[in-house]
């Protein structure tokens, strides 16, 4: 292939590495008014007055909205990007007498000035009324204290919701006899895990800035995943049509899903909306720790049979999982932590999977990049990791035992068959690169230290299978050159790049004859929006089939001007012939644009009823300070199995990348609350997020297979990244120290800590 | 108050408010490539020279460059486009957005050791944060591009 699956320069790297002015912040109006947010101190309380008229005083401030200007009692939204009818219930307003979490918004603020602003939010005076919160998410099913007792709360689809319960979701999925399986094992282990709110921390915090249109319409430009959610979202919370309404993105500074949620939109979108003036609404670091859309926090109890051979026979996951205040992606994420970390086990007969997603006075929970197969997948591979160690067998080999093979049908994976898998070639990637047979499980280094591995695999899917939509079209402009138009977002991950290789590619062109056009809804195709592991899978795949009905209508033009039938010629990508006549590509665009009536443009939509899984197989080594318990990590041994990759230099970075994220969950990114509700990790000073020192070395191999109803054979790579460390992080540090951690992360007091009570113990 | 100073070589005069940091001074003459990613001056994305001495502009009064050198990556394109090009050549810029931080302070690291170590390399950057590439693809970037300035060197 010429361009697919080359490791191709992403069209906008040098823009980027010279920084040039592409971002939000880089192109908002100067003339902007500045929005800003003033918060709630209380997890829960409702605003009993709000007084702003000393604050509106203030030179330079334009408005101040209260919940005073919205309808209490009008219908609710969810901020959750997810295709309509959202799964999510409706639970918020733009601005709620109800406040439900510390920091939680209360009122908003515009001037002309920041000075203006940040004076003004000093000056309103808030009555609440503190009300007892929901602090621990094991006591808020049929707590008596309600975070949504309003009426108005509303659930679109059967999910299991109900606010009188404080019930986001519920569910119970069973497969076979799980407990007469389970009866008859040789062994049953019951171990329950818990992972926190990690945040996706991107670069870029949330921010948006909107403007009035020529046509009177309100043109919001956002750092954003979604832009058709978008839209639909404001516009419902706004109570204004779809069609005054227009969502663009800029480049986006990293995403990881957390922009998959209408965070920072809507306040800007009111204010301008409101006032007829362009305004901005720039996130601080600390409100995108504080109020955003983290992962949710999941304690996931995992019931596992086996045989002593080490066949694992049936599996029963419960997961409790906090959606904190509201419940963007609640009903969804909790889904991915059974149906993406059971089907590894292809051998189970019988499996249950139920769960219980409850609302907290925490901030609300949304997507991050693995979207609940991450907390499955440290359950589920941590068990089988105990699993191992109690039966005495190889990590490696009781994997090999229970893996799925390609052909194999899973019935945990809602009953789909595995058409491409090189997931036995990544266990032995792996094995090989992480020097398993010479360093497994521990050695003494003779200093204090210990040096020990451990494993895990991680499963994915690729898009929404029946939901997801993608989109592509394409267009012949003058001398030849290409454009495409997408709705998928490139935060990074070099999909307006990838795109245009798959086009390229059926196009037979170089990339430098094609231009990328990115995420507007008054001219992008309809695309769901890039998450859920979808933009190169489905949107890829709707890019392959418009090129090739563009490739017809070209030939179809041409073979008009050669004037033979359209079934009689070729098109080699420079030129469409016929015998020894031909007409070049520019002179069919020329000739497109003079007396034509044949448009040379296409547009496709595509959706998958599969949602094909990509595998990784991860192993970390790392080596223990038993003194201090500091972990440090040496090396990271990875193998992907994405199908083809599209750019291998892409594909293998967004693994490097995933990698470290997972690596942070798993040693150094906490989220704590204060037995009042404010969450302790507001800054990238507490939140620890790796450095570069903290990395140590990360090897990744790509072992492709072919996904046959993917583009040239692609499967997803964006979120199974993330999975692996873990699990493989967690029992790396068993084998070192003896102790099993199954709360993330596993910080350095904990090691030392757990030292001393097995010690205290011993005695 | 009244500042001025020399910014990518061009001198500027300004009525600013004394608490305005370095940052914000910049940004509002045009040079968009340094970016605010905290408030506690952890992510290095804010990087520029003052008197080609990389410091966290987001933590320096803007006064407190008067009658000083600022150079952000406005000022350095030429090299900017010629070691960027090795990191896009890894795909490792992934969304850019702590890109001209690291540029800045890889450029400073240059100047002041041609010839690091991988640990070095780390060490001096350990204060630029990426949160898209896990550092790899910028590791070998870097390494290939002194590389190719070691074989190209007079």
């Amino acid at each position: 292939m010429k361009t697919v699956s080359q490791p191709i320069r992403k069209l906008d790297a040098m823009q980027l590495v010279t920084g040039q002015p592409v971002f939000l912040d880089d192109i908002a109006p100067k003339d902007c008014l500045v929005v800003k947010l003033l918060r709630s101190p209380h997890a829960n309380a409702l605003v009993e007055s709000i007084q702003t008229e000393t604050a509106k005083k203030v030179p330079g401030i334009v408005a101040i909205y209260t919940f005073e200007d919205v309808d209490q009692a009008g219908p609710r939204f969810t901020c959750a990007g997810q295709t309509f009818p959202e799964p999510s219930p409706q639970d918020r307003l733009v601005l709620d007498r109800h406040v439900r979490f510390v920091g939680d918004v209360v009122a908003i603020v515009a001037g002309e000035t920041e000075a203006a602003v940040d004076k003004a939010l000093k000056l309103i005076k808030v009555n609440y009324q503190v009300l007892e919160a929901v602090l621990d998410f094991h006591t808020a099913k049929d707590n008596p204290v309600l975070v949504h007792p309003e009426d108005n709360w509303e659930a679109l689809c059967p999910v299991g919701a109900d606010n009188k319960r404080n019930l986001c979701a519920c569910g119970d999925d069973r497969y076979g006899d799980v407990e007469g399986v389970l009866s008859a094992c040789d062994i049953v282990l019951e171990r329950t895990y818990h992972t926190k709110a990690c945040q996706q921390a991107m670069m870029e915090t949330f921010r948006t800035y909107c403007t009035i249109d020529t046509y009177g319409r309100l043109h919001i430009i956002s750092s954003t995943q979604i832009v058709f959610h978008c839209r639909r979202i404001v516009a419902k919370a706004l109570g204004i049509p779809k069609s005054m309404v227009r969502v663009t993105k800029p480049r986006i500074g990293g995403g990881f899903g957390a922009k998959q949620t209408v965070v920072s939109e809507l306040y800007p979108a009111f204010v301008t909306w409101k006032t007829k003036r362009p305004s901005k609404l720039i996130f601080s670091r600390e409100e995108s720790q504080i109020a955003s859309s983290p992962r949710h926090e999941m304690e996931i109890t995992v019931r596992l049979g086996a045989t002593k051979e080490g066949i694992v026979k049936a599996i029963d996951l419960y997961t409790l999982s906090n959606t904190g205040a509201y419940g963007e992606h609640g009903p969804t994420t909790v889904g991915l932590s059974g149906h993406k970390s059971i089907p590894l086990y292809g051998k189970a007969e019988a499996f249950r999977f139920h769960y219980d997603v409850v609302y907290t006075n925490e901030m609300s929970a949304g997507a991050y990049r693995g979207y609940g197969a991450t907390q499955g997948l440290f359950a589920v591979e941590s068990t089988v990791n105990e699993l191992a160690d109690l039966l005495h067998m190889d990590p490696f080999a009781i994997r090999k035992k229970n893996i799925p093979h390609e052909g194999d049908q899973m019935p945990a994976y809602y009953g789909e068959t595995l058409n491409s898998s090189t997931l036995e070639a990544c266990l032995d990637k792996v094995k090989e690169m992480s020097g398993w047979d010479e360093k497994f499980p521990v050695k003494d280094m003779g200093n204090g230290k210990v040096r020990a591995l451990g494993m895990g695999m991680a499963m994915q899917g690729s898009g929404i299978s029946g939901v997801d939509v993608g989109s592509a079209s394409l267009k012949l402009n003058d001398e030849g050159f290409y454009t495409l138009r997408i709705a998928a977002a490139d935060m990074g991950t070099g999909c307006d790049t990838t795109l245009a290789q798959v086009a390229c590619e059926v196009l037979d062109c170089p990339m430098d004859q094609i231009v990328v056009l990115g995420a507007d809804t008054d001219a992008s195709p309809y695309d769901s929006g890039s998450y859920a592991s979808s933009t190169a899978y489905v949107t890829g795949k709707a890019t392959e089939q418009c090129a090739l009905a563009l490739r017809e209508k070209i030939c179809a033009l041409g073979a008009q001007k050669l004037g033979v039938s359209a079934e009689d010629v070729t098109f080699d990508g420079k030129a469409v012939s016929c015998g020894d006549q031909s007409i070049s590509l520019a002179d069919i665009a020329t000739a497109s644009m003079c007396g034509n009536n044949i448009a040379l443009e296409a547009t496709y939509s595509h959706s998958s009823p599969v949602s094909p899984p990509p595998f990784m197989v991860g192993a970390a080594e790392v080596e223990v300070d038993l003194q201090t318990g500091e972990c440090t990590l040496i090396h990271y041994s990875a193998a992907v199995d994405c199908g083809t990759p599209l750019n291998p230099n892409l594909a293998r970075v967004q693994a490097e990348g995933g990698l470290l994220q997972g690596i942070g969950m798993a040693l150094f990114e906490n989220i704590t609350y204060t037995p009042q509700g404010r969450m302790m990790e507001n800054s990238l000073m507490q939140y620890k997020i790796p450095s570069r020192l903290d990395s140590g070395r990360i090897d990744v191999a790509i072992v492709p297979s072919f996904e046959p109803t993917g583009p040239f054979g692609a499967k997803s790579i964006g979120e199974v990244v993330i999975n692996t460390p873990l699990p493989a992080i967690a029992d790396a540090v068993y084998h070192a120290t003896g102790l099993r951690f199954r709360t993330l992360p596993i910080t350095p007091e904990d090691i030392v800590l757990g030292r001393l009570n097995t010690k205290e113990n011993a005695h | 108050m009244n500042l001025s100073l020399t910014l990518n070589g061009k001198l500027i005069q300004d009525d600013i408010p004394a608490d305005m940091v370095l940052l914000d001074f910049v940004r509002r003459h045009g040079c968009y490539s340094a970016k605010r990613g905290c408030e506690t001056a952890n992510c290095g994305l804010c990087t520029v020279f003052l008197d080609d001495v990389p410091v966290l502009s987001c933590s320096v009064l803007a006064l407190r460059a008067a009658g000083r050198k600022v150079t952000t990556l406005e000022g350095l394109q030429e090299e900017a486009a010629e070691f960027g090009a090795f990191i896009a050549d890894q795909g490792a810029e992934q969304c850019g957005f702590c890109n001209p931080g690291l540029m800045m302070n890889a450029i400073a690291l240059f100047r002041e050791n041609p010839d690091p170590t991988e640990d070095e390399i780390k060490a001096y950057l350990a204060g630029n944060l990426c949160r898209c590439s896990g550092y790899e693809g910028q590791l070998r970037g870097i390494q290939a591009y002194l590389a190719w300035k070691k074989e190209n060197r007079p």
